[in-house]
């Protein structure tokens, strides 16, 4: 397909801004631009059938199917979105008084509420964009709390094997060294290892319950334990926490800092690659540490007038105030986090509700187990016990006895219109594709996806080189990942 | 209660009974009772589609939406083209993951290689990424793009967005690195005690500058990068993307990173996000960029193809030796900006930039014949500093005070006699004209907000 630049011609344009009504000043010549940049000349018309070409290359939960494990690719509600768009949200400028913010405020504040209860946490920041922004502020929390106690021998975090990249990535952007300790066979954490592992440099462990293989770790209590008594905090990266809403909660399993995906848990939609939001809650003991502001009630209630000069009494009293935490870590972002995000969050908790919540994880539980035991009897599983919201398959065997591949399994459901599992995580299990249905998927989708899973393996079983080519139906075939690398073209390069 | 299950209860439980479970707590009764929660959660019942949004609306409308607003200091009131809020609102585009399947992601894929493409073509770089959260993250990732076992220290104009310096501090907590502030002086960075300084350092890695400055002044960029790169260090420059319709490229500046806010490029204000960092280099530094990276490649039949690239660079390969931490970006709102600087084109974004220009030049005249004194005598691009004349109600809080019961949005309060001001293509010179007078009023009426100055 043509790209933006190569439509269009010169000449061609919108006519968008109103007539200049001042007079006009221009940069002079050392700061003035040599030449334009080459953006597109084109219509409203060709600009819209453009994007709409390239809609139709995209694949987007609403496209189908699409049990990427890990990644909670649940329906994106949209009056979410009709929310999200409300005027007095998105028209609102960030440094705005705080006496005519009261509606920005009221929407983080419900949403910390909220979400500490859901992951028994006292206290939350929405500055973090992504998770894994959240997982480096939750860090750095940890690390303040050190750093305060001029407990400066800590200096390493614990990192299970099995966990997702970015644990490891982000701790050693906190100037931590990581330790890397090997997972039981069944993906829990071996508490002996770990016991050996922690001591008096053991700043803190990252974990996820369930874990990344999509198993409840039980020693949960055990492991928390352990790292608390050897002085070190407990980080939950709430990727998984699809599976427990509800039922356990962070707080509880002794965890002092966790990290959410709103992008993932709470429904709103990934864009393709962001804007996520990655809020950060914590336990009472690390509020002093946490990062931009907070909103709080104000504690004159209802009858206070703001005294920042900014407020009077002839306007509507400030409910909520901004407060600045005593030995915060400074700002991970600017501003108050990818705010619009958290609306959506917000209106999807009040949507569901106490009842609503529970259900979403129970649900999203039920639907793993159904298409793993579904599947049992041809495809093997990593793990035969009870799974939360995902489970792993391993085409290792298959892989020995055809040569069939994780990922021309995965290729090949392209074909069918469903997006793949997530295909070779976690990385201690061979041939791994890791399958998360969610509960916003019907049985009868299940039931055709299973279909699907069952036709894939019996051609796996008659011609397994008709899946190495696969997929046969999209828009292209298998790309050449290593030129891509190997020789990168970064952008496009007009032909002179 | 809403609910986005689709099964019936029913369905649930035949489905539960088919594997085995009699109840969703037989279910779940492999998890330690010690840890479940006892009572279930603390929340309000759920709501009904129309009591959600509802409610929703009562929040927002708790916020005001001023009538005009002459307020920028990092987000920026700008008009959104009608066609960008239709492109974007597809839901292919919004419902999408990260495109890791590139053989059915290939319009996402191909919309970032045109966003790449088209902020190289902006800041005159040669490799962009796929985005970052915001303006401010991505001059500290690229800060961490400089440092290496000899280079460590992170200088940092003065004269930047205060909003900045605090994350790129906090992401130097992070990484143990030391950050130096180069002092401003007369509404721009002292050139002078840059080079002073990063002469004697040797561990010298890398200087932060904004162009134009948190004041809207323009930076003298080429002395300031023949200091850096004297000093052996790298030179990384913050832009809005707005000013480079018309201004000199931070290629052009000799800058071996550009960086900024891409939120004027048609994203709305939405108290402060989301907004969109974006991120380009030179080639030689371009393998150092962090995160995602869309690449052109051939499939098996020969096609054009594009996919996410240099990935050994990225956390899920290196893990803890990754060049970054970064996963989820803002991918949608580099779609946003791409729709938007194709709508606009080349001509339309240099007419936007010069008509803020311009607009702002305009402001600071007929505020200046109000009685506001311009603080620097430099050259700006469309934000600017005032100070107000001594007088009992003539302080910031008052002028700013006034101008919020005509539903206007003042500048930002930077002292109690100090406003730094914004105009854009969408104010007009009615509300200009109207905005002078109003202040003219304070400065040279009577006191009408006593409670402002408590008499």
């Amino acid at each position: 397909m043509k790209l933006v630049f190569e439509k269009g011609s010169a000449g061609r344009g919108l006519n968008l801004i109103r007539g200049c009504d001042v007079p006009r000043v221009s940069l002079d010549g050392e700061h003035k631009r040599e030449t334009p940049p080459r953006l597109p000349h084109m219509s409203e018309n060709e600009i819209s059938r453009h994007y709409t070409q390239l809609a139709k290359r995209s694949h987007g939960v609403n496209d189908g199917f699409y049990p990427l494990g890990s990644c909670t690719m649940k329906y994106n509600p949209k009056v979410n979105e009709e929310a999200a768009a409300l005027k007095g949200f998105r028209c609102v400028h960030p440094l705005q008084p705080t006496d005519t913010l009261q509606g920005s405020m009221e929407v983080l504040y419900l949403a910390e509420k909220y979400l500490c209860e859901i992951t028994g946490m006292d206290a939350m920041t929405f500055q973090p964009a992504a998770g894994a922004h959240g997982e480096f502020t939750g860090l750095l929390l940890i690390k303040a709390y050190h750093v305060h106690r001029k407990d400066d021998r800590r200096t390493k975090i614990i990192v299970p094997d099995s966990a997702h990249g970015t644990n490891p990535a982000s701790a050693s952007m906190c100037g931590y060294e990581v330790i890397s300790i090997p997972s039981r066979e069944d993906g829990c954490v071996d508490l002996e290892q770990l016991r050996a592992a922690v001591g008096e440099d053991t700043a803190g462990l990252m974990l996820t319950n369930p874990n990344t293989v999509g198993l409840f770790d039980k020693n949960i209590l055990e492991i928390t334990r352990i790292v608390h008594e050897a002085g070190g905090l407990c980080y939950y990266d709430g990727a998984n926490l699809n599976a427990v809403m509800g039922i356990v909660r962070p707080g509880d399993m002794g965890f002092d800092v966790v990290h959410l995906n709103l992008h993932k848990t709470f429904s709103t939609p990934h864009g393709g690659g962001g804007p996520g939001s990655g809020p950060v809650g914590c336990k009472e003991f690390l509020m002093p540490y946490l990062p931009g502001v907070r909103v709080a009630a104000d504690p004159a209630g209802e009858a206070a007038i703001d005294k920042t000069g900014d407020g009077a009494g002839d306007k509507s009293p400030a409910r909520y105030i901004f407060e600045r935490a005593p030995e915060s870590i400074g700002d991970v972002k600017q501003f108050y986090g990818n705010f619009l995000v958290v609306v959506k969050a917000l209106t999807y908790i009040m949507s569901l509700g106490r009842e609503g919540i529970r259900e979403a994880s129970s649900n999203a539980v039920l639907n793993a187990n159904y298409m793993k035991v579904k599947l049992s009897d041809v495809y093997d599983m990593a793990y035969n016990e009870t799974c939360m919201h995902e489970f792993v398959m391993s085409l290792e065997g298959m892989k020995h006895k055809n040569g069939v591949t994780a990922m021309d399994i995965a290729k090949a459901l392209l074909d069918y219109g469903i997006h793949p599992p997530t295909m070779y995580f976690p990385l201690i299990v061979h041939e791994a594709l890791m399958v998360e249905p969610t509960e916003t998927e019907s049985k009868e989708t299940l039931d055709e996806a299973i279909q699907v899973f069952h036709k894939i393996y019996e051609t796996a079983m008659a011609s397994p080189e008709e899946l190495h080519s696969a997929p046969h139906t999209t828009p292209i075939g298998r790309p050449d990942e290593v030129t891509a690398a190997r020789k990168p073209v970064l952008r496009y390069t007009w032909e002179s | 209660m809403g609910t986005y299950v689709p099964d019936t209860k029913q369905e649930q439980q035949e489905m539960l009974r088919e594997i085995g479970f009699n109840s969703f707590d037989e279910m779940f009764s492999h998890i330690p009772e010690e840890v479940k929660l006892k009572d279930g959660l603390d929340l309000m019942p759920g709501l009904s589609e129309q009591a959600v949004i509802g409610k929703m609306e009562d929040i927002a409308g708790k916020n005001v939406v001023f009538r005009h607003i002459f307020r920028g200091a990092g987000a920026y009131n700008h008009y959104i083209p009608a066609i960008v809020s239709s492109v974007i609102s597809k839901e292919e585009f919004v419902t999408a993951y990260t495109p890791y399947q590139a053989e059915i992601s290939q319009g996402i894929l191909q919309s970032i290689f045109e966003y790449q493409t088209m902020i190289c073509e902006l800041t005159g770089m040669d490799a962009s990424n796929a985005s970052i959260y915001d303006g401010a993250t991505a001059a500290a990732e690229a800060a961490a793009m400089c440092r290496d076992r000899k280079r460590s220290t992170v200088y940092v104009s003065g004269a930047a967005n205060p909003g900045v310096i605090e994350v790129i501090k906090t992401y130097c907590f992070g990484s143990n690195t030391k950050v130096i502030i180069v002092p401003e002086e007369c509404g721009v960075t002292d050139a002078d005690a840059l080079a002073r300084m990063m002469k004697e350092d040797a561990q010298a890695a890398c200087f932060y500058v904004q162009q134009p400055n948190y004041f809207g002044n323009m930076e003298d960029g080429d002395v300031l990068g023949r200091i850096v790169h004297d000093a052996g260090a790298k030179y990384i420059m913050g832009c809005n993307p707005m000013a480079l319709g018309i201004m000199k490229t931070p290629a052009g500046y000799g800058a071996d990173i550009a960086v900024g806010d891409g939120q004027p490029l048609g994203m709305p204000l939405a108290f402060g996000g989301p907004y969109l960092g974006f991120m380009a280099a030179t080639a030689a530094m371009a393998r150092k960029l962090p995160g995602r990276i869309v690449g052109e490649t051939k499939d098996d039949k020969g096609e054009r193809a594009f996919v996410l690239t240099l990935q050994a660079r990225e956390q899920h390969i290196r893990r803890e030796k990754a060049s970054s931490n970064v996963c989820s970006n803002q991918a949608w709102c580099a779609l946003t900006a791409s729709v938007y600087m194709t709508a606009m084109g080349a001509d339309g974004m240099a007419e936007a930039a010069a008509q803020c220009m311009s607009k702002a030049h305009y402001l600071r005249d007929v505020l200046k014949e109000a009685g506001l004194e311009p603080k620097h005598d430099r050259e700006f691009f469309h934000e600017f500093v005032t100070v107000s004349p001594e007088g009992r109600c003539t302080d910031s809080n008052h002028i700013l005070r006034a101008l919020e019961e005509y539903g206007i949005l003042g500048g930002l309060k930077l002292s109690d006699r100090e406003i730094l001001w914004c105009a854009t293509e969408v104010n007009t010179r009615e509300e200009m004209d109207e905005t002078a007078s109003i202040v003219r009023n304070v400065l040279h009426g009577e006191c009408r907000h006593k409670e402002v100055c408590g008499s």
